[in-house]
């Protein structure tokens, strides 16, 4: 198999340019050299810069929001991990996607929203679903196919939706909700709201033709649109470097005239102040905003995926950058939390994901009279 | 009741749902400041403006996703396909989004939208702007399909449409476009979706047509009186789904006999199923096997004689009428 092309160093000069955020667009470096390489010091490297940075951002968020960033980061990593774990002995079926390593993601841009604010996603959507305020309990029992799930046990592990925490799904079409949510934003501007919408999709998605229709129609009518570009290097076992004959997709994004920005994925505080700009030009100028978040994920693709595309090693770099570890120990660095502190958050979310658990055991297989419920309204 | 074409009706049905519900809005290629490409949406954008009456760019997949979009949040979107070949790049929208959004989403998000323009052949346009999808969309559940041919079903059944909480698939014809009928004014004249009607009455053949081929299977059947004295019952059933099979049940338990006059491709059509629905329900009733009228199955040609040879004609349909009453 291909050695597996990364960019380092692209995520590390660029991230500098985040710094400053008024820009209207990023402007994009020269292509540079994709390498094959694996080099640890690289990543340590790296580690180092973003808790510099984060030194720095940690200022500008209440403390309070600061653990319950943590613990969501966390929540999202133990539940990711027990999902794997139950996927092996058959209790979730078919397809699992899941996040770990990506935590930063969800959390540093939805932790900015307001609750009437939209998001939508694509199917790796377990983690932005309890972000959105779903509950644990709901999303394991839609794992598990069961009445209790957030969706009646009619949708599993891609479709995850909630109108009440406006959440609007979970999709399973590469790219499809990249037009969906450019129509949400279109009815939040339709109907006078200031409410943004965060639309998530992996990098594979930008090679689809949707991307390109809604970058377009979004600048065209100035919709409220935060278009999250999730880049974990892969789409399934392709890596980026095999499919796109440009790597910034932040580039493409000034191709119709929509703002952009690079920001490291592995930094929480980095992706929440991108993200907070972002909403800003969405909600004060009705403008949309394309973010390219650079990230990597630990596991597979889906839980049935061998993974023979990448090396251990690059895995092994990445997890040196953890967003988690990352955070944990700017949180500890600044006396925000204690190491006893981050015991208790993770003991918080494992006692989360255990409930979870135990309410997905408990709740019953769906009737079977919802075969036939909500075909038609 | 005044006279006016299916045009003016469709556009009279719009208008009157845009000025009744804040919530409706019309988006598609050239429905705007070119007042239509067929002309349906003539004036709405002067009167109207720009929230309501969107131009798009030529974008169909995209814009069908905005309409999906909007209609989760709570909008009640119009979108017109110039030509239903065009809704082919929207069918992932229209298909796994609209669709199934409602089952996935555990019955939460419902999605009010309807998608609508002319279907089937026009004049000499050749094979990729002739193409009858009926079937294709009738095939998924979450979708209604809607095939009016009179003016006054088309402002009936436009208005339900868009009424209705879910994806419509509305198909139109470019050739009946300017026919004329009468149309009742009133503002909430609607016709319920799912109710087929008996545009003749007879007691000897039924003939299920829809679309272009009703007012082919009025005459074929104007023809069948007069030279033949075999008095022929048309059915529209208007929608495709939900199909009013009872009431073409009824109509084949009393004549005995049937014929399918579509203009849409053999193989899996839509004259399939009710071929195999009558065979379910009315088998025993039936006095010669059940005789269907489609396009060819070729490509549509352009030249002016292999597209006359192609699709349904008077001619066509009173030779299988001919055939199941064994004259």
């Amino acid at each position: 198999m291909p050695k597996t092309a990364t960019r380092q160093k692209t995520t590390t000069k660029t991230n500098k340019s985040l710094s400053n955020g008024n820009n209207k667009f990023v402007k994009q470096k020269p292509e540079e050299k994709i390498t094959d390489k694996v080099d640890p010091k690289v990543s340590q490297n790296e580690h180092k810069e973003r808790k510099k940075s984060q030194k720095g951002l940690i200022k500008n968020v209440e403390p309070e929001l600061l653990k319950e960033m943590l613990y969501q980061m966390v929540l999202g990593r133990i539940f990711e991990q027990k999902c794997a774990e139950v996927y092996r002995i058959g209790k979730i079926g078919g397809f699992c996607h899941l996040y770990i390593g990506q935590e930063a993601v969800a959390i540093g841009s939805m932790m900015t929203l307001r609750e009437d604010d939209l998001v939508i996603t694509a199917y790796r959507d377990h983690v932005q679903a309890m972000v959105k305020g779903i509950p644990p309990e709901a999303v394991m029992a839609e794992l598990y196919g069961r009445e209790g799930g957030v969706v009646k046990g009619k949708g599993g592990s891609m479709h995850m939706f909630s109108q009440e925490h406006n959440f609007y799904g979970g999709h399973g079409i590469v790219g499809g909700q990249i037009g969906v949510g450019t129509g949400m934003a279109f009815a939040q501007k339709y109907k006078e709201t200031d409410n943004v919408t965060l639309c998530f999709f992996g990098e594979a998605a930008v090679n689809q033709g949707i991307f390109h229709e809604s970058l377009n129609m979004a600048q065209l009518w100035k919709l409220p649109c935060i278009y999250i570009c999730e880049n974990n290097k892969y789409g399934m076992g392709t890596s980026q470097a095999r499919a796109m004959s440009i790597s910034s997709i932040a580039q493409k994004a000034e191709g119709y005239g929509v703002a952009s920005e690079f920001v490291d994925g592995m930094d929480v505080l980095a992706v929440r102040a991108a993200t907070e700009r972002a909403i800003k030009r969405a909600r004060e100028k009705s403008l949309p905003t394309l973010l390219e978040i650079r990230c990597y994920r630990f596991m597979g693709h889906s839980m049935s995926d061998p993974g023979k595309y990448r090396s251990t090693d690059e895995i092994k770099q990445y997890q040196l950058r953890d967003p988690i570890f990352l955070f944990k120990e700017s949180l500890l660095d600044a006396k925000v939390i204690t190491d006893k502190d981050y015991e208790e958050i993770e003991n918080r979310a494992k006692e989360a994901v255990e409930k979870a658990l135990k309410f997905a055991e408990e709740s019953p297989l769906p009737d079977e009279k919802e075969l036939f419920t909500d075909v038609y309204a | 009741m005044a006279e006016m074409t299916i045009r003016d009706a469709l556009n009279q049905a719009l208008r009157e749902e845009i000025i009744r519900d804040e919530n409706v809005f019309i988006m598609g290629e050239e429905v705007a400041e070119y007042d239509g490409a067929y002309k349906v949406t003539r004036g709405l954008w002067k009167e109207f403006g720009d929230k309501r009456v969107v131009d798009t760019p030529i974008t169909e997949l995209g814009f069908a996703a905005v309409g999906v979009g909007a209609a989760m949040a709570g909008l009640r979107p119009v979108i017109e396909f110039m030509t239903f070949n065009f809704s082919i790049l929207a069918a992932d929208q229209i298909i796994n989004h609209a669709a199934k959004m409602l089952y996935m989403s555990g019955g939460q998000f419902k999605v009010p939208i309807v998608f609508r323009g002319p279907n089937g052949s026009a004049y000499q346009v050749s094979s990729q702007h002739s193409q009858a999808l009926e079937a294709f969309y009738a095939n998924f559940p979450g979708l209604k399909v809607v095939m009016p041919s009179t003016p006054a079903d088309a402002k009936g059944l436009l208005k339900s449409s868009i009424r209705d909480d879910n994806p419509v698939v509305f198909l139109e014809q470019e050739r009946m476009y300017g026919l004329k009928g009468e149309v009742p004014e009133d503002e909430d004249f609607l016709i319920p979706l799912g109710v087929a009607d008996v545009k003749r009455e007879g007691t000897d053949c039924t003939i299920v047509a829809r679309s272009m081929t009703v007012p082919l299977a009025m005459q074929a059947a104007e023809q069948m009186q007069g030279e033949f004295d075999v008095s022929v019952e048309v059915i529209d059933p208007r929608t495709i789904k939900p199909l009013d099979i009872e009431t073409i049940v009824k109509s084949v338990k009393k004549t005995n006999r049937l014929v399918i006059a579509e203009e849409s491709h053999a193989f899996a059509s839509v004259g399939a199923e009710i071929s195999y629905q009558v065979m379910e329900k009315a088998f025993d009733y039936l006095d010669a096997p059940i005789k269907r009228i489609s396009t060819a199955e070729a490509p549509m040609p352009y030249a002016k004689n292999l597209e006359e040879l192609a699709l349904p004609d008077v001619p066509k349909i009173v030779a299988a009428v001919k055939e199941v009453c064994y004259l």
